[in-house]
């Protein structure tokens, strides 16, 4: 019998293996759509970090991934490079997600979802009104692509080992976080406030920087979004990325390491894949996402972790055969 | 030395409604007290006040002779005080090891080493101490939330034992645990009172229970202290007898 463990691990090979052959086989737009997927995968990460791991619903990670996207352009044009510009959009987005969790100290829940997508307009506004610093609606073109030690990441290819890279960097913290003590107190902030207070967690604390950390990673993912379109405009950061995101986690699995890699995949890769469908491609995810909700809240990750479940409790009850 | 835990004249009320009406009693290091009283009579909402959950409408807690009145729970906690709630309180998504390591972790290391030292906060071979003696081994890789009610309930008194905390408040610690567990429970607390010297104050509704645990039983109706004494003298006295049954 071949163990979950065993399937898990084949599994991540092949992706791993298909993803570092990538340049290979794929055109330069599904390059391009892929570079895409781990960029987008990155912010959902930080946003399953905020609400799959400690609970606490936002609405607000597409406007991080704005702000951490206007910064790195900003101070690339400003005439810094690449990695300072970077460092600077994950340490500003710390900062405003600090702030942004001292209402989650107060309400919870939909309160908590109607404070964060009052913030995801205010960030929208600002992007487009504040013309003399955003360039507001005309928006702000010609990115340079970054240059590590002299190695220019400019073609399509290059660029996509870069964004893969940095994912796989993220993936790693995320997953080395998760197991610390930080990621139980996360974690039984989410389970339990009042238990978790009563038995020494600082849950302000640990909310705050669930908040914080979760944006920070959505303002890394918006400073390698920057250079990856090359023109950024405010109307990609409006309510509704936020609102895809969010469900990106809820599709791939909140709370799951490798969740947010699926609901990214889910949303962007599949699509292309499904091009046949022409215009029915969102009606389908529409009517699958109800489905996969109703049936298993847990996501698509969730989901596999049932059949496996299932399959043991069969294989007990059945013995040898 | 002062006393572990002094409560003078605490009053909480809710709207109209006192709570707590005027309590104050000393707890003394080493002592295992009992509470008892009818439904609704302000156990509950004592312990809340003593740690931080609610805040007294008036009077003063001093915990080791330091006044606490108003501090948050989990600095409380840090001073080396713990407490179960009456309605089960577990993480349930978590396994019962990371329940316990959750229950201790706040107290080891530094924000520092608890990113980036060990994953289990050095609490590994406590947490497993703790499963073992309260007999959870077969189950300590399990969901908390899968556990059996009673089971639920061990581990949920065991959790408030993790930090190594010198008093402990246990809100109905005997409720919904069958027979022979209770005796184990019993057993259990017993063994750290004497091991540690911890400092026991435990609400409960079964007589048996504190009647044979408890060194000294406060007994509480409408908010009020009624009477206290030893089990025997509290059991027989004719106050209590009338609070339980009416007049
Ligand atoms: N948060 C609250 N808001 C309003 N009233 C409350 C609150 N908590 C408790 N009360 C009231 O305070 C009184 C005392 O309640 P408490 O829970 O302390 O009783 P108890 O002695 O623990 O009872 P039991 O044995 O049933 O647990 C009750 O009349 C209850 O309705
Ligand atoms: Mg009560």
């Amino acid at each position: 019998m071949a163990s979950a463990g065993l399937v898990r691990g084949t599994l991540a090979a092949v992706t791993v293996v298909v993803l570092a052959a990538g340049p290979e086989f794929l055109r330069p737009s599904q390059l391009y759509l892929v570079s895409l997927w781990a960029v987008t995968a990155i912010a959902a990460m930080g946003l399953n970090l905020t609400l799959g791991y400690a609970g606490q619903i936002s609405m607000a990670q597409g406007a991080f991934v704005g702000i951490g996207a206007y910064t790195v352009a900003l101070l690339m044009q400003a005439g810094l490079g690449f990695f300072p510009a970077f460092l600077a959009a994950g340490v500003l987005c710390f900062a405003v997600g600090w702030l942004l969790g001292y209402p989650a100290l107060r309400v919870q829940h939909h309160y908590l979802a109607f404070v964060t997508l009052a913030f995801t307009t205010l960030v929208y506004l600002l992007l487009r009104n504040e013309q003399w610093l955003t360039n507001g609606v005309y928006g702000i073109s010609g990115i340079q692509r970054p240059t590590a030690l002299g190695f220019a990441f400019g073609t399509a290819a290059r660029f996509y080992y870069f964004c893969l890279g940095i994912m796989a960097l993220f993936l790693g913290a995320m997953w080395w976080m998760i197991r610390s003590p930080w990621g139980r107190a996360f974690m039984v902030l989410r389970e339990n406030p009042v238990r978790a207070l009563s038995l020494g967690v600082d849950t302000r604390r640990y909310t705050l920087l669930a908040f914080a950390i979760g944006s920070a990673v959505g303002g890394f993912a918006g400073g390698l979004f920057a250079p990856l379109v090359q023109f950024l405009e405010p109307n990609s950061f409006s309510l509704g990325y936020s609102l895809s995101l969010l469900l990106m986690v809820i599709v791939g699995g909140a709370g799951y390491l490798f969740g947010p890699l699926v609901g990214a995949a889910v949303a962007i890769l599949l699509p292309d894949f499904l091009r046949f469908t022409e215009g029915y491609y969102l009606l389908l995810y529409a009517a699958a996402v109800m489905v996969l909700m109703a049936f298993c809240p847990q996501g698509l990750i969730g989901l596999s972790e049932r059949w496996q479940a299932n399959r043991r409790a069969r294989l007990a009850a059945g013995g040898e055969r | 030395m002062a006393s572990v835990l002094e409560i003078a004249d605490l009053h909480k009320s809710f709207g109209g409604i006192a709570a707590v009406n005027g309590v104050s009693f000393t707890v003394e290091e080493g002592e295992i007290v009992g509470i008892i009283g009818p439904n609704g009579s302000g156990k509950s909402t004592l312990f809340n006040c003593v740690l931080g959950q609610l805040q007294p409408t008036s009077g003063e807690v001093r915990i080791d002779g330091r006044v606490t009145t108003g501090m948050r729970p989990c600095d409380l906690n840090a001073l080396g005080v713990s407490r179960t709630f009456q309605l089960l309180q577990v993480f349930p998504e978590l396994t019962v090891r990371d329940n316990l390591i959750a229950a201790g972790q706040e107290h080891c290391g530094t924000m520092f080493s608890r990113l980036f030292g060990p994953r289990d906060a050095g609490l590994g071979p406590v947490a497993d101490r703790m499963i073992e003696f309260f007999r959870l081994s077969h189950v300590a890789g399990e969901r908390a939330g899968r556990l059996s009610y009673g089971q639920q309930k061990l581990l949920d008194a065991a959790m408030a034992f993790m930090g190594g905390p010198r008093l402990v408040l246990l809100d109905e610690p005997a409720g919904g645990v069958n027979l022979t567990m209770l005796g184990d429970l019993r057993e259990r607390l017993r063994a750290i009172n004497r091991e540690r010297r911890s400092t026991f104050v435990v609400i409960e509704h079964n007589m048996d229970f504190v009647m044979s645990l408890c060194t000294r039983v406060l007994v509480l109706a409408e908010g009020r202290i009624i009477a206290q004494g030893s089990p025997d003298a509290v059991r027989n006295d004719p106050k209590v007898i009338e609070a339980y049954l009416g007049p």
